[in-house]
């Protein structure tokens, strides 16, 4: 469709940060992204939301210059129209910054090196003033209070200052082009997903501070209600279609889930179960202990969804490991059914004989090998039920094409790449591998990190399943709103140690979030 | 407004790497390969296509397909093996000194020869995996190692004269014509195939390999998994030295040594035909006569040596550099197709 030039409002343009008319972007056949509108004012926090394959990461592409747009789409940064197509620096010259997922960090460079990559990128010069630049760096972090030393490696930094790192260099590198006005546009690409949720708020301050100073702030994000939370005015986009522009303070939660999907959903909720429900005690561990965590004993009840939670460092995130045999100086007992294990002794192989899964957090590096297929994740763990000797690849088929379809693993093809796929439906294919294998126990960390809300159902659904056909579920998680809809009790934690119970209708995000930081009084 | 996709298009989506290469992709190389060989047959008709040029290439490679092998196992498990020359040598000498300076029996001698391969194999996984020292470090220092036992053992001199059964099983008897080794090196191919393929144990090597992390926390003992990989290339490496001793009939103290990268050169030119993108033992097969071939035929032609190096080198990075490009072309295609309409997968 051609641009009405009628419809571009050129006083708008040089008022706004970010002013994106009709941007088209096609492959093949296929339309990615689709006559895209959108506008981002100066100090304003413009969210960006969408299901997966929506055409957020297009967007993002085609504005940092990875991807050159169809013909006909205009962008105007600052009144500036970008020249398409962008060389892969080119951004920088129009005053815009990139924060991706994986932060662009060099870990074992110190934080000053890293600050400076961009710069000495492009400088030729045969001196650096690391004295000057030092100071530099002291004050852009005392500017949005914040406590990095500067010489500190990377490596060492906890998730949120390395986000903060991350952030910061990006808004100097828009600040430095004073030519420009020192003012731009910032787009953070789902920088909370690595985050434990008690130090979202750190970042959410700094983007303030940010906004404040005159910034357009794009925010991509999967999480609602840091959506709702922080941003001014959002954009959904739908099958490559703004389908919505809204502002935030006007619009409720389902309404924005009903944007995204392009239909109403009901929030998942298990149903409370009543007292008594749970009968017989199927894992039993007692002094549990590792490096965070001190000796605890936890009982959970075959069929029943307990949930672990608590403050990162409290211990939480460290059972899951522990129980499964993988984390160093571990200790305890672990019993499931009949069988007594000493944990010091296991180690994952043990664990899986013994019925035990686990889906770690870390799905990349952890949870699924990307090179492999889709049918080779699925068995890796059940080899020996199709002859050691002589691998029925028959029946493997037969059984990994009726998983992909069980599953509603998108698309329903078992011979993919595993790195093909989505997150949500890498996770649906874990979930699969585990729980074909019909555990005793299912041990899940973090189960839906960076996943959309879609997947996110379905994977609730098959958990529920799963603890209703007798698999005893403890999920570790942080995520205090999906502890309320999917689990049965939860145990929070304080500095290593059991400090809380809730059960049943108790369970409820907010209290979660109060004693996570409540029993720090005690 | 939600789009509807056309029934036509998700089975489209669906079908994608339904085998995720396509039958060029897997057979190209082979294609080339017949297309080499037409041109040297036009070029040099008297010598080339005649079953005695057939029959020598087939028979003088066999050695080096075996060496692949051997390469080709732990490198499957995501570990290089650099002392596998070193002792593709070390075991062809132990046959030469305990056959001819002791007057061993040959096949005693073999087995032997074959032990100390596994023992090789053993000690680098020692370094390897109990104190998980990096093992391209660990075997290049194997390598010269064993190399300095071979000097040892044998006075640093060539020693001829092994025992004329050896060399007629390997190399004097023929079934149509070609030695008796090429078929043991056939043989062998299949095996390593099968077991890579249909066995767990062959499928856990490729979990080590590809995922280090996840194989472990999926059940599987990487640790032992590596180790027996160094143990088997150390055993094919010493078959391998058995080949070359009865291919040769003596044990030079060095020459074998020049194996190593071709042996390399064939795993990683292998694994861009039959199984593209994983090391595979047939694509180490094909490799080895693909390259041999030609190497052949330039020197039927009265090609200059240095010719043959550049088509070796040439060939090995054309081939790997156009299966990287065909693969990311695809990827990119079929990843962008599986992102787009994920809503059909919701049911509720």
């Amino acid at each position: 469709m051609p641009i009405n030039e009628n419809n571009i409002n050129y006083d708008e343009i040089k008022e706004s940060t970010l002013y994106i008319k009709g941007i088209s972007k096609t492959f093949g056949s296929m339309k990615a992204l689709s006559n895209v509108d959108i506008v981002i004012k100066p100090g304003e926090i413009h969210g960006l939301l969408g299901q997966n394959g929506c055409g957020k990461s297009t967007l993002i592409k085609v504005l940092s210059g990875f991807q050159p747009p169809d013909e006909g789409g205009r962008v105007w940064v600052n009144g500036q129209e970008l020249n398409f197509p962008l060389s892969p620096s080119a951004f920088q010259d129009y005053s815009m910054s990139f924060v991706h997922q994986d932060l662009g960090l060099i870990p074992d460079l110190t934080v000053l090196e890293n600050l400076c990559i961009g710069e000495l990128a492009i400088s030729n010069s045969m001196h650096i003033d690391w004295k000057a630049q030092h100071k530099r760096a002291e004050e852009m972090f005392a500017k949005y209070h914040l406590k990095i030393d500067p010489d500190k490696a990377v490596a060492s930094l906890g998730p949120v200052e390395k986000a903060m790192l991350a952030i910061v260099r990006a808004v100097n590198a828009i600040e430095q082009d004073s030519v420009k006005g020192g003012k731009g546009l910032l787009v953070l690409d789902e920088p909370t997903v690595f985050l434990p949720r008690a130090e979202v708020d750190t970042l959410f301050r700094v983007v303030r501070k940010i906004a404040e100073d005159g910034m357009g702030i794009m925010f991509v994000s999967h999480d609602l209600d840091e959506v709702m939370e922080l941003t001014h005015e959002f954009t959904v986009l739908r099958d490559g279609m703004n389908c919505g522009t809204r502002n935030t303070k006007s619009v409720k939660k389902t309404e924005i889930i009903e944007m995204i999907l392009g239909k109403s959903l009901q929030a998942y909720q298990i149903e409370t179960k009543k007292e008594g429900y749970f009968k017989h005690v199927s894992v039993n561990v007692k002094n549990i202990c590792g490096d965070i965590v001190k000796p605890s004993n936890i009982s959970v009840y075959k069929g029943e969804v307990l949930g672990l939670t608590g403050l990162v460092g409290s211990g939480f995130e460290e059972i899951p490991y522990l129980l499964f045999g993988s984390a160093d100086n571990r200790n305890g007992t672990l019993m499931v059914e009949d069988n007594v294990i000493d944990i010091k002794k296991f180690n994952p192989g043990k664990a899986v004989e013994m019925g035990l899964a686990l889906t770690p957090a870390d799905r990349q590096n952890a949870g699924a090998i990307r090179d492999l297929q889709v049918d080779e994740n699925i068995l890796m763990r059940s080899l020996n039920r199709f002859n050691n000797w002589k691998l029925d690849k028959k029946a493997m088929r037969s059984l990994t094409s009726d998983l992909v379809k069980q599953y509603d693993v998108f698309p329903p093809n078992d011979q993919m790449n595993m790195g093909q796929l989505s997150g949500g439906n890498q996770q649906k294919v874990i979930l699969a591998k585990w729980l074909q294998a019909n555990p005793k126990l299912l041990i899940l960390h973090e189960p839906t990190q960076g996943i959309d809300v879609g997947a996110r159902q379905q994977i609730y659904s098959y958990i529920e399943k799963a603890a209703q056909e007798g698999v005893t579920v403890i999920c570790s998680s942080s995520d205090y709103e999906q502890l309320e809809q999917i689990c049965d009790r939860v145990l929070i934690f304080v500095n290593g140690q059991i400090a809380n119970e809730l059960i049943g209708s108790e369970i409820k995000k907010d209290i979660i979030t109060k004693l996570c930081y409540d029993s720090t009084a005690m | 407004m939600r789009k509807k996709i056309p029934d036509a298009n998700l089975n489209e989506i669906a079908t994608i790497g339904k085998s995720n290469n396509t039958f060029l992709q897997r057979y190209a190389i082979v294609l080339v390969w017949i297309v080499i060989i037409i041109a040297f047959s036009i070029l040099c008709p008297e010598t080339f296509p005649t079953w005695l040029n057939v029959s020598m290439i087939l028979g003088s490679k066999a050695t080096l397909v075996i060496l692949s092998l051997a390469v080709l196992i732990p490198l499957t498990a995501g570990d290089f093996d650099l002392s596998v020359a070193a002792v593709l040598v070390l075991s062809n000498q132990i046959i030469a000194v305990l056959n001819v300076h002791h007057g061993v029996n040959v096949w005693i001698a073999i087995v032997v020869a074959l032990i100390a391969g596994i023992l090789v194999g053993f000690i680098n996984g020692i370094f390897v995996v109990k104190m998980g020292i990096d093992p391209f470090i660990v075997t290049l220092g194997m390598q010269t190692l064993v190399c300095g036992v071979i000097l040892w053992i044998s006075n640093s001199q060539t020693v001829n004269g092994i025992d004329r059964i050896l060399v007629e099983w390997t190399i004097s008897k023929r079934l149509f014509g070609i030695s008796y080794i090429f078929f043991y090196a056939l043989i062998l191919t299949a095996i390593v195939w099968y077991f890579l393929e249909f066995t767990s144990a062959g499928k856990k090597i490729l979990y080590a390999g590809r995922g280090r992390n996840v194989a472990r926390l999926s059940g599987i003992n990487v640790d032992k998994v590596r180790w027996l990989c160094l143990i088997g290339s150390g055993f094919l490496s010493a078959v391998a030295g058995v080949s070359y001793a009865g291919t040769t009939g003596c044990a030079d103290p060095t020459s074998g040594l020049t194996f190593m990268m071709p042996a390399f050169a064939a795993a990683y030119f292998g694994s861009t035909c039959i199984k593209p993108g994983r090391f595979n033992a047939w694509g180490c097969l094909i490799a080895v006569y693909f390259l041999g071939t030609g190497v052949t035929g330039f020197s039927l032609l009265g090609a200059p040596t240095f010719i043959q190096n550049i088509f070796y080198g040439l060939a090995l990075i054309v081939a790997v550099s156009f299966s990287v490009i065909v693969k990311k072309k695809q990827d990119s295609l079929v990843k962008f197709r599986n992102t787009t309409k994920e809503d059909t997968a919701l049911k509720k």
